[in-house]
């Protein structure tokens, strides 16, 4: 089940809070999406499930348009919205038989579809609970398994970790990476560990428009600018700037080679190297051949979240 | 529309009035208005009729403040709550949505009906009373519900604050209730769409024991039309 969003623009009153924003969705893709608060991540999905039109543009899922063929476009949807509204009046298997028939859930799966989502989902022990009474994450659990209980072809997931501990969020992103295997998945994101976990493509997107758009190795990768490794050696004494600096420089890809510390045959060096290079062999043979002792050697490779910063603030 | 979905939405309605206060107050308190009204007026009297339920306006007034209060939540809450955006993401259209919930609403209002049962059953025993009327009597008073239900909905979905819903909904339903009674105010040549338009006129036909496929059309298309208006009140998220 594919998704295509195209040229899809939504303006509130004066603010553009998406502006022509485009981009595809493979089936069998997990895409995350991150962007940071009000960057119009939650406009989009809302509009994607057919919640509220855009003022431009379309959104097409398996070739059909969200809003001439709304009803089956919903069908094949499961969507978790950002807040996780729930009736809290409401005990867990009456919301989730409620969700099954208004999902189009045949009567007679209805029962057995809530009994493997309440396993699914790890809602065992607090199925005869009312919602009102349940703690976030298992509120969490509840939205999730709403959303997954008429197996959607496409599940559409607003910050779907948020308000979990730390093993509830490795329990649902493991979810969602099984779910993801045969289903189109989108979910929104602040988290950015989030994303290098669970996501097999990011799109990052500020202020309405898209900024960036690959697997986050891609990202990673491109947007890493000068690279910096620390070397720590043990070497046979001597002055390091007479001895080993020069060493250090004249290999292919080092810009400079600075001195931090040394305390007699101890010396810490930090490399400057092209972009894209990785240089830790190299210097491995060096201090080989050298007979120095390496005590440490590490590289600062750009992480995600400097990505994240670089793309979205000004 | 899908029967499904309504029915869904119908049950999942019915059963947030039982399972919560608002059904069993709502009962009490009319039965108790009504039965204290009734007793009274049956003594003092002395004749065996059910006067205070069809031809007074007692019933009709609990009735103008009762609607808006229990369809007041039906869809000011959801658009409160978020829940409104995850039950139209649903393969559920708006029109099934508002269906349902009128049907539920109109469902509670026509229960209290019920345990008034109990006073035709005392006049029957203590005097001669004619079945007939009080029939239309009740077909009268449900129709009557299900207008003021609708026009409570409408209210509802057109704010997410349930105090605006409420009054919004008292004040239109109170409109319908005058337009007949202010006839006499009206310029010439107009009196007579006020009365056409006022639910009380026709109530008060079929009360008498007339039913007249007038009136039943009447209240139909007023219904089908308020949900209707509903119906467009709950897409202009889209607009």
């Amino acid at each position: 089940m594919s998704i295509a969003v195209s040229n899809l623009t939504k303006v509130y009153g004066e603010q553009k809070a998406i502006d022509s924003i485009s981009f595809d969705v493979k089936t069998g893709e997990i895409l995350g999406f991150l962007g940071p608060n009000g960057a119009g991540k939650t406009t989009t999905m809302k509009i994607v499930t057919c919640y509220m039109p855009p003022t431009a543009g379309s959104v097409e899922i398996d070739g059909m348009n969200i809003f001439e063929q709304s009803l089956e476009v919903r069908r094949k949807i499961g969507y978790l919205p950002e807040l996780n509204p729930l009736y809290l009046d409401m005990n867990v298997l009456e919301y989730l038989d409620y969700a099954a028939l208004l999902h189009g859930v045949s009567r007679s799966h209805v029962s057995s579809r809530v009994r493997e989502m309440v396993d699914v989902c790890g809602l065992e022990s607090v199925r005869h609970k009312d919602i009102g009474e349940l703690s976030k994450g298992y509120r969490q659990r509840v939205g999730l398994a709403q959303a997954m209980i008429h197996e959607p072809d496409v599940l559409i997931l607003d910050e779907p970790t948020s308000g979990l501990d730390p093993n509830q969020i490795v329990e649902i992103r493991h979810l969602i990476k099984q779910l993801g295997r045969a289903k189109t998945v989108i979910l929104s994101t602040h988290i950015l560990s989030e994303v290098t976990a669970t996501c097999d493509r990011v799109l990052i997107i500020n202020e309405g428009k898209i900024v960036a758009d690959g697997t986050p190795e891609q990202l990673q990768s491109d947007f890493r600018g000068v690279e910096t490794l620390t070397v720590e050696l043990h070497t046979s004494g001597g002055d390091p700037l007479q001895t080993v600096a020069p060493r250090l420089r004249s290999l292919p890809g080092v810009t400079a080679a600075e001195l931090r510390s040394h305390t007699g045959p101890t010396c810490r060096f930090v490399l400057h190297t092209e972009k894209g290079s990785d240089i830790r062999p190299e210097v491995f043979r060096l201090a080989v051949s050298e007979q120095w002792t390496i005590l440490e050697l590490h590289r600062k490779a750009t992480t995600l979240e400097e990505v994240f910063h670089k793309l979205t603030t000004v | 529309m899908n029967s499904t979905n309504i029915t869904t939405i119908y049950k999942r309605e019915l059963r947030a009035y039982f399972n919560s206060p608002v059904a069993y107050v709502v009962i009490i308190v009319f039965l108790a208005i009504i039965g204290w009204f009734f007793s009274s007026n049956l003594f003092l009297s002395n004749v065996s009729s059910l006067y205070i339920m069809f031809d007074s306006f007692l019933v009709k007034i609990l009735f103008m403040v009762f609607a808006p209060a229990i369809t007041m939540r039906l869809l000011a809450e959801e658009k409160k709550s978020g829940t409104l955006e995850l039950l139209t993401t649903k393969p559920v259209s708006d029109a099934d949505i508002i269906i349902g919930k009128f049907l539920a609403a109109w469902t509670l209002l026509a229960t209290t009906l019920i345990p008034t049962l109990f006073y035709f059953i005392t006049v029957t025993f203590l005097g001669d009373l004619d079945a007939g009327p009080v029939f239309t009597g009740y077909l009268g008073l449900v129709l009557l519900g299900g207008v003021y239900v609708a026009l409570g909905v409408l209210a509802s979905s057109m704010t997410e604050n349930q105090i605006i819903a409420f009054i919004v909904g008292f004040l239109i339903v109170l409109g319908f209730f005058m337009l007949d009674k202010v006839v006499m105010y009206a310029p010439q040549g107009f009196a007579s769409t006020l009365e056409f338009l006022s639910t009380d006129y026709h109530y008060s036909s079929i009360a008498r024991g007339v039913i007249d496929s007038r009136n039943l059309i009447y209240f139909a298309s007023i219904i089908g039309f308020t949900l209707f208006l509903s119906v467009v009140s709950l897409e202009r998220r889209k607009w």
